[in-house]
Order: structure tokens, then C-alpha cells, then sequence
């Protein structure tokens, strides 16, 4: 009776944040709610018996999403006076859609709506009920080299999904490079008690995210996970003033963004030559395989978010120092 | 139910009564620097006497010990960042409340 | 003991939710943030409910990685979104 309490209040919870960050008119407003939209879908798949998917969701909704976001409001430039009480005033900078023609909105209704049946349908032929791949997956566990299933499935089984994910994010980064590349900026002093905290936090986030790589042979975790706590630290120290050295923005930067993509190609085309076939481990060595590629992902993994971020927020100090010259 | 679970119960009711007063403050005090007041509490002493009351039914010490620092760092954070948002909102010149 | 860390991670869902209207209702950029850091708090705290009455461990791991990047929202939100004004700088310097 409780549990189902709790379901039916997280259930509707999450839907009504999403359609209230969906439908805000404060783009600042739009984005807590997504955090806390965030934070309540992490308890959604804690429910659904998925820890896996809630602790990357942890670690990317907390750590990154909303640093992300709010890096780019404040780029955005959208800040309309701030007064002095600090009253919000993000509003979306063009709350109207444009006015399209007719044409183009009835294309759009027709788009919609045949995307919409085409979900339909699918859910609608769902089988009642399957048991999926779980029952190969559990029989080939023992061969994997790791003893939880989903790093089993993501680096063995599947191993060319994780490294199609790896270039994701590789061209994520060159599309933010693209629109306004990286502008070095000069260390900047902050509030003593911002260089404590990550002081202090800095070796604790890297020591989390060791943890979490080493654990994802067995349990919850992994690259991603880990990479993205690592990610965090970076995106800390670079909030607390860190600016990377110039040399480290060369070749260092990119060998490292390239690392984890790199390592799988390298070992796919090894074992392409060993065994014949692509990125399929010999069983002996599948555990420390896994660990490599998993150690050099996290490394890419880290680099990427934190380059993001510094791509996004890099090009705001100026424009908000113009801001308070007038 | 053990004399465990009884002390378990009690800190949890105390720390549900935090967390509640936690809300509450953040709802119906007047200003930022007040509700900072009322959310550090829910932070600090409502999710540290959950943390004792699941440390007292913990399989193993290892938990408790994991279980404690959870609590120190959301101690650790919370005071760092109620510290960063009520300094700047005073330096914004935010209004405090009088009466 | 599972109606009892049932019970107390619906009440602190239950707060989670009354704490939204704050966050609608704002009037400060900073209460928004505030409310959000409770939310974290109280989301690491059902979290470990959950890990006890579920019995599973690896929950608790997902309420350490909250309780770590609590913080980091909160940072990057006083440092980028609320820049401080040209007098404090000066104040500072």
C-alpha cells in the first residue's frame, strides 16, 4: 500500500515537472525544475529496479546537466537587468513560436501525429510478456570477464555500442568547438570558502570515481559513472578559478578527448586480427580488457564534460563584464 | 521489534520533524537568508539523525561507515554552498527582512 | 521495519513535492536554487530508505554520488548565473 503511495506520487511528480519546465516562461525556473525533474527520475529507476541507469543519472544529472545549463543561461545573455532584489527575470527569449505559414504548421501537425500512432503502435505490439536477452546474457556471464551483467552487455557483448557512444561525445565536443572554440581566460581569485570546499572535495570526487570504475565489474558503475564524477571535479576547479595550462590545451587535451574512442578502435582491430572478429575478447584476458578500456573511457569520458563546459561558459566573463561597465 | 528498532523509529520520526520544519521554513519565511536558516537545518540534523537511525540497522560497520559519510559530506557541502548564496546574495544587496 | 522506511520516504516525498511551490513561486533566482538543494538532501536521504527496505546496497552508492555533487549545481549557479555586481568587486580587490 505505501510502496504504491510512493509510486503513484513519484509517477505523477515527474510528470508535472516535466510539462511545468516544458511550459515555464523563466528559463532559470525551466532549469531547477529539470534538476529536480533530474533528482526524481533517479528515484523512478531506483524503483524500477535499474540502479545502473539511477546512478548515471546521478552523476550526470547532479554533477553535470545542471552546471551545463546554467552555464549557458548565463551565456545566453538573456539576463535582463537583474535588479537589486535579484527578482529572476530569464524569460525565453522568444516566448512565441514564430508564425509559421499554414503549410508548414500542418505539416508539422501531420509529422506529429504520424510519429505519435507510430509510438502507438509500437507500445501496442508489445508482447505481454518476455523475458528479453537476460536469459543469454546470464547464461554468458561467466565469459564476460566482469560479473555484472550491464558492464557485461555495454563493454563485451555490445562493446561497439559504448565506442559509438565514445565518438557521441567526441563530436559533441567538436560541435561546441565549432560554434565558438575555447578562449583561454585568466585565473580569477574567488570566495576563500569556494577554495576550501574544492580543495577538499577535489581528491574525494577522484577517489569516487576509482571506486565507482573499479566496482562496475560487479556492481552499479562504470566508465560512464565514473567519468562523469571526474567530469564534475573538473567542472569544480574550473568554478573555483582552475584554468588548465596552455600547454595542456594542446596536444595533451586532444590525445586525452581521443583516448577512450581511440582504445577501442586500437583493440577492436587487434582482436579483429587475433580472433576474427571485432571487438570479441579471448576469455582469459576479457577482465583486463575491460578495465583498460574502461580506465582510458573514463579519462575521455571526464576531459569531454569538463571541455564542455569550459566551451560554454568560456565567452560569458566578457560579455557580462561590458554588462557592468554601463 | 528489537530495542534497535525502537531508537531506529525514534530518530526517524525526529528526523522526518526536521525535515518537515525544513519545508515548512522554506515555504513561509520572508526572506532568502531566513530560509537558508530553515533548509541547513533539514540538511544538517534531519538527515543526519535518518543517517543514525539506518547506521543502527546497518549489516555491517563498512555500511554505517558509508552511511556516516554520506552524512559528513552533505554537512560539508550544504554549509559551503548556505555560506556562497547568502554572501553574494548580501553582497547583490538582496533585502534582508526586518518586520 | 519496511512500513517504517516506506512511511518515512513517502513523507519525505511528500515534502519534496510541497517544496516545489517555492521553486514556482521563486521571487529570487536564489530561493529556486535553494529548493533545489533541499530536494538533493532529500532525495539522498529516500535514497538511503530505499537501500535499507530493498536491500541493496548498491543504492547506497547512488546516495553517495548525490551527496558529492551536491555542491556543484550549487557552485556553478553563484558563480555564472548570479555574477556579482561591479561594487563588490571593487569591495573585494
Amino acid at each position: 500500500m505505501l510502496q504504491w503511495a510512493f509510486d503513484t506520487m513519484l509517477g505523477f511528480g515527474l510528470l508535472w515537472l516535466a510539462w511545468r519546465a516544458l511550459n515555464s516562461s523563466d528559463l532559470f525556473k525551466a532549469i531547477v525544475l529539470f534538476i529536480a525533474f533530474g533528482l526524481l527520475m533517479a528515484l523512478a529507476w531506483v524503483r524500477l529496479n535499474a540502479p545502473d541507469v539511477a546512478l548515471a543519472e546521478a552523476a550526470i544529472g547532479a554533477g553535470l546537466t545542471g552546471a551545463l545549463l546554467l552555464a549557458a543561461l548565463a551565456r545566453l545573455g538573456a539576463m535582463t537587468d537583474q535588479n537589486v532584489s535579484g527578482a529572476s527575470a530569464y524569460p525565453v527569449p522568444s516566448a512565441q513560436p514564430p508564425a509559421g505559414s499554414h503549410f508548414s504548421r500542418g505539416l508539422l501537425i501531420l509529422l506529429l501525429s504520424a510519429s505519435v500512432a507510430g509510438m502507438a503502435y509500437a507500445i501496442w505490439s508489445l508482447p505481454s510478456y518476455a523475458t528479453g536477452l537476460s536469459m543469454d546474457v546470464a547464461a554468458h556471464l561467466d565469459d564476460s570477464g566482469v560479473g555484472n551483467p550491464v558492464t557485461a552487455v555495454l563493454l563485451n557483448f555490445r562493446g561497439y555500442d559504448t565506442m559509438l557512444e565514445m565518438m557521441v561525445l567526441l563530436l559533441a565536443v567538436l560541435g561546441v568547438w565549432s560554434l565558438g572554440g575555447l578562449q583561454q581566460q585568466p585565473e580569477k581569485p574567488v570566495a576563500a570558502v569556494l577554495e576550501t570546499l574544492s580543495r577538499f572535495l577535489t581528491p574525494v570526487f577522484i577517489l569516487a570515481a576509482a571506486y565507482l570504475l573499479w566496482v562496475g565489474a560487479d556492481a552499479p558503475g562504470g566508465a560512464f559513472q565514473a567519468g562523469s564524477v571526474l567530469g564534475a571535479a573538473g567542472v569544480l576547479l574550473l568554478l573555483s578559478g582552475w584554468r588548465p595550462r596552455v600547454r595542456l590545451m594542446q596536444w595533451p587535451l586532444r590525445l586525452a578527448l581521443t583516448a577512450g574512442a581511440g582504445a577501442f578502435i586500437l583493440l577492436g582491430l587487434l582482436t579483429l586480427l587475433l580472433e576474427k572478429q571485432f571487438l570479441t575478447y579471448p576469455v582469459a584476458q576479457a577482465g583486463r580488457m575491460i578495465l583498460l578500456l574502461e580506465s582510458l573511457a573514463t579519462v575521455s569520458i571526464a576531459v569531454t564534460l569538463a571541455i564542455l563546459f569550459l566551451s560554454v561558459s568560456s565567452g560569458h566573463k566578457e560579455k557580462s563584464g561590458k554588462g557592468e561597465k554601463k | 521489534m528489537t530495542a534497535a528498532d525502537y531508537v531506529t523509529a525514534c530518530l526517524f520520526i525526529l528526523g522526518g520533524i526536521f525535515f518537515f520544519a525544513g519545508t515548512a521554513g522554506l515555504l513561509r519565511f520572508p526572506d532568502v537568508y531566513t530560509r537558508l536558516h530553515a533548509l541547513t537545518k533539514a540538511d544538517n540534523v534531519g538527515l543526519g539523525l535518518i543517517v543514525a537511525g539506518l547506521a543502527l540497522q546497518a549489516e555491517s560497520w563498512l555500511a554505517a561507515g558509508k552511511l556516516l559519510l554520506i552524512w559528513l559530506l552533505v554537512l560539508f557541502a550544504g554549509a559551503c554552498v548556505a555560506h556562497l548564496v547568502a554572501r553574494r546574495a548580501l553582497r547583490k544587496g538582496t533585502r534582508i527582512w526586518t518586520e | 521495519m519496511q512500513t517504517l522506511y516506506f512511511a518515512l520516504a513517502l513523507f519525505l516525498l511528500l515534502n519534496l513535492c510541497a517544496g516545489m511551490w517555492r521553486v514556482l513561486r521563486g521571487p529570487t533566482t536564489a530561493d529556486r536554487m535553494l529548493s533545489a538543494q533541499l530536494f538533493g538532501t532529500t532525495v539522498v536521504a529516500i535514497l538511503l530508505l530505499l537501500a535499507q527496505a530493498s536491500d541493496s546496497p548498491a543504492l547506497r552508492d547512488v546516495a553517495l554520488v548525490f551527496a558529492l555533487l551536491a555542491a556543484v549545481t550549487a557552485v556553478a549557479f553563484v558563480q555564472r548565473v548570479w555574477p556579482e555586481d561591479k561594487e563588490s568587486e571593487r569591495d573585494r580587490g
